[in-house]
């Protein structure tokens, strides 16, 4: 390491790594320097001029944001010329700004009304007119209000260099310059909503969000997006039990401050008109409302009479549901239920990965690995549309430390842009790719591998050993679907599987014999929609469904619960890097309840809720702490928001490959599964391929 | 644009074609030592020709002066990246019209000066960013190029030295700020016209991030002249630290406008006496702006016994710049010209930073409603006010070159704003065509009327 600079701001003494800049040097001793177009991880601008400070031997005013800090400098941030500069620097800004605070969105969280506040005058002595352009809409999301906009730039970096879609840039020149779309009039992209996030002012806003509410009359409750299986923590800002925002400004979480349109967007299933609100009995063949506490007599009498005859239980849990659920599921089926088939839909072959990792540690790639690993190697997936966070990270990683990105895709893919080497191979061929790029591999210090389902069973363990001829430490990450997919596994909704990858004597059957087998006597499906599209063989069998929605499976049930949301409960849920990460519940629906809660009561209707426990999820937590391996994450971590990757059992794990029930469902920016059909910002825009 | 008759009190280096017959002609070029410069650079070592450059206290003649042999230094000849040559020809300053006459009376001494700064540099390359509205100089520059290409003075391997040269025309598209170095290298490698950080400077990362030498029209065609004559002899001309000789761009209300070449050093009152023609129907003089509209204005007290060069203008706070001196009679509105001055940088603000975009849009709103008639005193504090709060706060030059007119505008001739409160709003100044200059050889094309 070079030896930190030593400089003087303000008559205090500070250090800083040489190339600081000098407003990060500054940050960093607790002085704020302002600034508007700055933004730390984008390309400097120096556009605004708000960062101007006297620094000696200078001829003029320097900009902060883009001086390297040297050796012996001497700033000042706190003289009259100083200020005199941000307060005219200010007024300027102010010249053609609409000043419509009281209606603006931003207003509270405006940073150009905290700088005014802070650096400017009380007063305009502007008295000319105003520009004025009428506001535009270019998306569903989207709206641009350029009068409101002070030209910042932040907008176009952000979209140009941390999407990578470059869907916004500037037009005209001078005072009348505006920021475009790449449309003309309305944005063809990733709808991700990071311009309208990064946007300092009001200049931007949301299409769902806008003059809805004030920032200050909402509570803001950090969660964790159930959308893809990266585990992005979004902010959703609540009022009155409805949710109007989701964002993560306070930069916390392994996202940072990324979204992409189903983490910013994508809650608003939550109050879908056909959300069910009670639960439903099937009488006379037809699904009926009745009362919670009928619903669950009728279900656990049932449950009981069936359990009594011996007969033959199926379980089918979900990528959905928190690990508590999905513990608390298996446990029923397992020690109440006496059933072993238990099963979720698998999307990422996650058990033959671990399974040939075995006597390795600091193998499995964490989220920030994808944006510190010198090497990225992507296999199969369009990351940038099925997995956004990772694709933000490659991208930052490629700019900020110039990674070397390897992509093997079928197709065409974002990160050829940025990539060292992209090859492009049959479906199914991938391994053939990563064969024909190892001699370039060989050459790399770091790498991490990413793979979905493209790459399963045996094919997955002759990567594994591809991997492991690499003359450097390889972390591999395999990506999976939705936001608890890694947590299924770990929870041993398997039927092969107990908790913590212990393989079970006597394997139970899968999703697909479930529904193909004639035999079974009661199917209890939790969150998941296995009937959909398949002819059920079982015709005679109890079906019991928990879900937000009267699903293909839920029509064909005899009694269906109306559960809560990722968004309404709380629980952990583990992503596509084993982190785990806690939810919050931000909202209650009326008539609804958390899954956990729903087996509970159902546990204590039948009389065995002394066996399956407490159903409140921190207790269920404990428990799992206890019996899963690598669930002992140390807990302030997970009580603060943080995300504590869980260290996986590291042993073989004796059982059948599957890897024909391995299926990604691929989804991309714009579908979500069931949740994705519900939710009507993710249907309205532009570039969602599914019919509207 | 026609040249204007020559005057005996000029020393003409670089413009000792103009009005020859023919005078693009490469046949007329030859005829005229055209193209020896070059044969005798390539016997010299680049670092001699450096040395020369140096020696010839040539300061760069675009408007910031800064010495060439430095600048051409400071280029890093060893780097691996290819070198490229550009030569700003986006010239926009108001009041400047010289390199126009440079390109068209004498296109091949510019090629010649870019060639010879192209072997320095060990570059292969070289392009002639051209100013969007000179659409007919793009013509004359590229017949040129053709011309040197047939007779082997640009192409592979030249007269055996294994040099190879190549250069092109490229159009700007009619921004003044792309005469800026860093704005013209974007809007050269396709990008919007935007100013960039710096350092890097250009000749350390320009043109696609490669070392690139890049210097104003008059700059590369003084080069020629110094490698023949000598560095020490083309400094001779001139005064210390002022070397040789400077296109002066005489403009306004003098009885011979015209661009004429005269040492560095050479008095003001005389250019404007003897080569400008002395002042138009006896006025008596009022202000000059000495060097483009981005210096400020000198007062008829200040131009007295001052001398045109670099060092002598920076004393008296104002710039030689481009050379493009306009002259301003005693009836001139000195507000009127503040509002032209700053709808000029108003309009040709890019928007890249707050300062200036929001600035110049200010101040010209204000100008135009003091000019209509309804500014207060509080006005004309403030017209200051604001100029002041741009200069030296912007990202480019820009903002200084609107800021500093208006500053010395609003110093100098703070009656006339204080006329306007008390007495109203002034007509505007009645031009009648036959005081108006008249340029030599157009006299009987033009109608004499009177013209509003």
């Amino acid at each position: 390491m070079p030896d930190p600079v030593k400089l003087t701001v303000d008559g205090q003494e500070i250090t800083a790594e040489p190339g600081t800049l000098l407003i990060n040097a500054a940050k960093q001793a607790g002085i704020e320097i302002p600034a508007f177009c700055y933004y730390e991880g984008y390309s400097l601008q120096a556009a605004c001029r708000m960062c101007l400070v006297e620094v000696e031997k200078a001829p003029k005013m320097m900009a902060a944001c883009t001086l390297p800090v040297a050796e012996g400098m001497v700033v000042r941030t706190q003289t009259a010329q100083v200020a005199a500069a941000r307060k005219s620097t200010l007024e300027f800004l102010l010249t053609n700004h609409p000043l419509d605070c009281p209606v603006c969105d931003k207003g509270g969280e405006c940073e150009l009304q905290d700088m005014v506040f802070r650096y400017g005058a009380g007063e305009s002595r502007y008295t000319e007119t105003k520009l004025h352009v009428d506001e535009k809409q270019w998306s569903p999301v989207v709206f641009f209000d350029a009068p409101r906009c002070i030209l910042c730039f932040r907008c176009v970096r952000v979209c140009n260099e941390g999407m990578g879609v470059g869907a916004l840039g500037v037009i005209n020149r001078g005072s009348v310059s505006e920021i475009a779309p790449n449309m003309g009039d309305h944005l063809n992209c990733d709808e991700c909503g990071m311009c309208v996030d990064i946007c300092p002012v009001g200049a931007l806003t949301s299409g769902i969000y806008r003059y809805k509410t004030r920032p200050w009359e909402m509570e803001h409750v950090s969660t964790i997006c159930t959308h893809c299986s990266n585990g992005c923590k979004t902010t959703l800002g609540v009022r009155n039990d409805h949710i109007i925002r989701g964002n993560n400004r306070d930069r916390s979480g392994i996202n940072g401050e990324f979204l992409c349109i189903k983490g910013r967007y994508g809650f608003d299933f939550t109050d879908h008109p056909e959300r069910l609100q009670a639960p439903l009995i099937r009488r006379n063949g037809k699904l009926e409302p009745a009362s919670w506490s009928e619903a669950l007599a009728y279900t656990a009498k049932r449950f009981s009479e069936l359990k009594a005859s011996n007969a033959l239980f199926g379980i089918v849990g979900s990528a959905h549901l928190t690990n508590e659920e999905n513990f608390y599921l298996q446990k029923f089926g397992r020690q109440v239920l006496n059933t072993n088939s238990i099963d979720h839909q698998r999307s990422g072959d996650v058990v033959t990965l671990l399974d040939a990792l075995s006597g390795t540690t600091g193998t499995l790639a964490t989220v920030q690995d994808f944006y510190t690993s010198k090497g990225v190697l992507v296999i199969g997936a369009d990351l940038a549309l099925e997995q956004p966070l990772l694709a933000f990270q490659i991208r930052a990683n490629f700019r900020h430390h110039n990674a070397h990105i390897y992509a093997v895709t079928a197709k065409e893919v974002r990160e050829d842009k940025i990539s060292f080497k992209s090859v492009r191979v049959q479906p199914g061929e991938e391994l053939a790719g990563v064969e024909e790029l190892h001699f370039q591999l060989v050459t790399e210090q770091e790498l991490v591998i990413v793979f979905d389902d493209s790459v399963k069973g045996a094919a997955l363990r002759r990567l594994v050993e591809i991997g492991s001829t690499l003359p450097y430490p390889v972390k591999y990450c395999c990506l999976v679907d939705y936001s608890n997919s890694r947590g299924a596994i770990d929870m041993g909704v398997m039927p092969d599987l107990l908790p913590g990858h212990k393989p079970s004597e006597t394997p139970g059957m899968t999703v697909e014999a479930m529904v193909t087998s004639a035999e079974l006597d009661a199917l209890w499906i939790v969150g998941a929609d296995p009937l959909a599209g398949a002819p059920f063989a079982a015709e005679k069998a109890f079906i019991v469904v928990q879900d937000l929605f009267l699903t293909e499976s839920a029509k064909l049930a005899d009694v269906v619960f109306p559960s809560a949301s990722a968004y309404e409960k709380s629980g952990t849920v583990t992503n596509v890097c084993g982190e785990i990460q806690q939810l919050k519940p931000a909202i209650r629906t009326m008539g609804t309840k958390p899954d956990l809660e729903i087996m509970g009561l159902l546990a204590r209707e039948m009389g065995v809720a002394a066996t399956m426990g407490p159903w409140v999820s921190d207790k269920v937590f404990t428990e799992i702490r206890s019996q899963v391996a690598g669930y002992a994450v140390p807990l302030p971590i997970l009580s603060t928001g943080g995300a504590a990757q869980s260290t996986p059992v590291n042993g073989r794990i004796p059982v059948a490959e599957h890897p024909e029930l391995i299926r990604s469902a691929h989804d991309n920016l714009f579908t979500s599964g069931t949740l994705g059909r519900y939710s009507r910002i993710l249907n309205s825009v532009l570039e969602n391929p599914l019919p509207q | 644009m026609p040249y204007n008759q020559p005057h005996p009190a000029e020393t003409r280096i670089i413009s000792k074609r103009f009005g020859l017959p023919n005078s693009a002609s490469l046949e007329t070029f030859l005829a005229t030592e055209g193209y020896a410069a070059i044969k005798k650079a390539l016997g010299m070592t680049p670092d001699a020709i450096i040395e020369e450059m140096k020696a010839s206290n040539l300061r760069g003649r675009g408007g910031a002066g800064f010495p060439t042999g430095l600048k051409w230094s400071f280029v890093p000849r060893t780097s691996p990246k290819p070198k490229y040559i550009i030569v700003n020809a986006d010239e926009s300053e108001p009041g400047t019209c010289k390199d126009r006459l440079l390109m068209e009376y004498d296109p091949h001494q510019l090629l010649e000066g870019m060639m010879i700064g192209g072997y320095t540099m060990g570059a292969t390359y070289g392009w002639i960013y051209i100013r969007g509205e000179y659409r007919y100089l793009i013509d004359i520059m590229d017949r040129a190029i053709a011309e040197a290409y047939a007779a082997g003075y640009l192409g592979d391997n030249l007269h055996g030295t294994g040099f190879s040269f190549h250069i092109r025309t490229h159009t700007g598209a009619g921004a003044y700020e792309c005469g800026e170095e860093s704005a013209l290298l974007e809007s050269f490698e396709g990008k919007r016209g935007i100013p960039r950080i710096r350092p890097p400077f250009p000749a350390v990362s320009g043109a696609y991030q490669a070392p690139t030498l890049l210097n104003n029209v008059e700059t590369f065609a003084t080069v020629p002249a110094i490698l023949l004559m000598g560095g020490a002899e083309y400094a001779a001309l001139g005064i210390p630290k002022s070397g040789g000789t400077k296109l002066l761009c005489i403009s306004g209300h003098v009885n011979k406008p015209g661009v004429y070449e005269v040492p560095l050093g050479f008095p003001m009152m005389r250019a404007i006496e003897e080569l400008g023609g002395g002042m138009r129907n006896g006025k008596k003089l009022k202000a000059v702006v000495p060097g483009g509209s981005s210096c400020p204005m000198l007062t008829a007290a200040e131009c007295d016994g001052l001398t045109l060069d670099y060092d002598a203008l920076a004393k008296v706070k104002s710039m030689l710049g481009s050379g493009g001196m306009i002259v301003l009679d005693e009836d001139t509105d000195m507000v009127r010209v503040a509002l032209r001055i700053m709808r000029f940088y108003q309009h040709e603000s890019c928007g890249w930073c707050i300062p200036c975009r929001e600035g110049t849009t200010w101040l010209k709103k204000l100008l135009t409603r003091f000019v209509g008639g309804a500014g207060t005193q509080s006005d004309i504090v403030m017209i200051g006010d604001l100029a002041k709060n741009m200069l030296g706060r912007t990202f480019c030059p820009l903002g200084d070159a609107a800021a500093l007119p208006t500053i010395s505008i609003i110093e100098k001739f703070r009656n006339e704003f204080e006329d306007y409160l008390t007495h109203g709003p002034k007509p505007r100044r009645q031009y009648l065509r036959d005081q108006a200059p008249v340029w030599q050889g157009q006299a009987a094309a033009i109608p004499v009327q009177p013209t509003l």
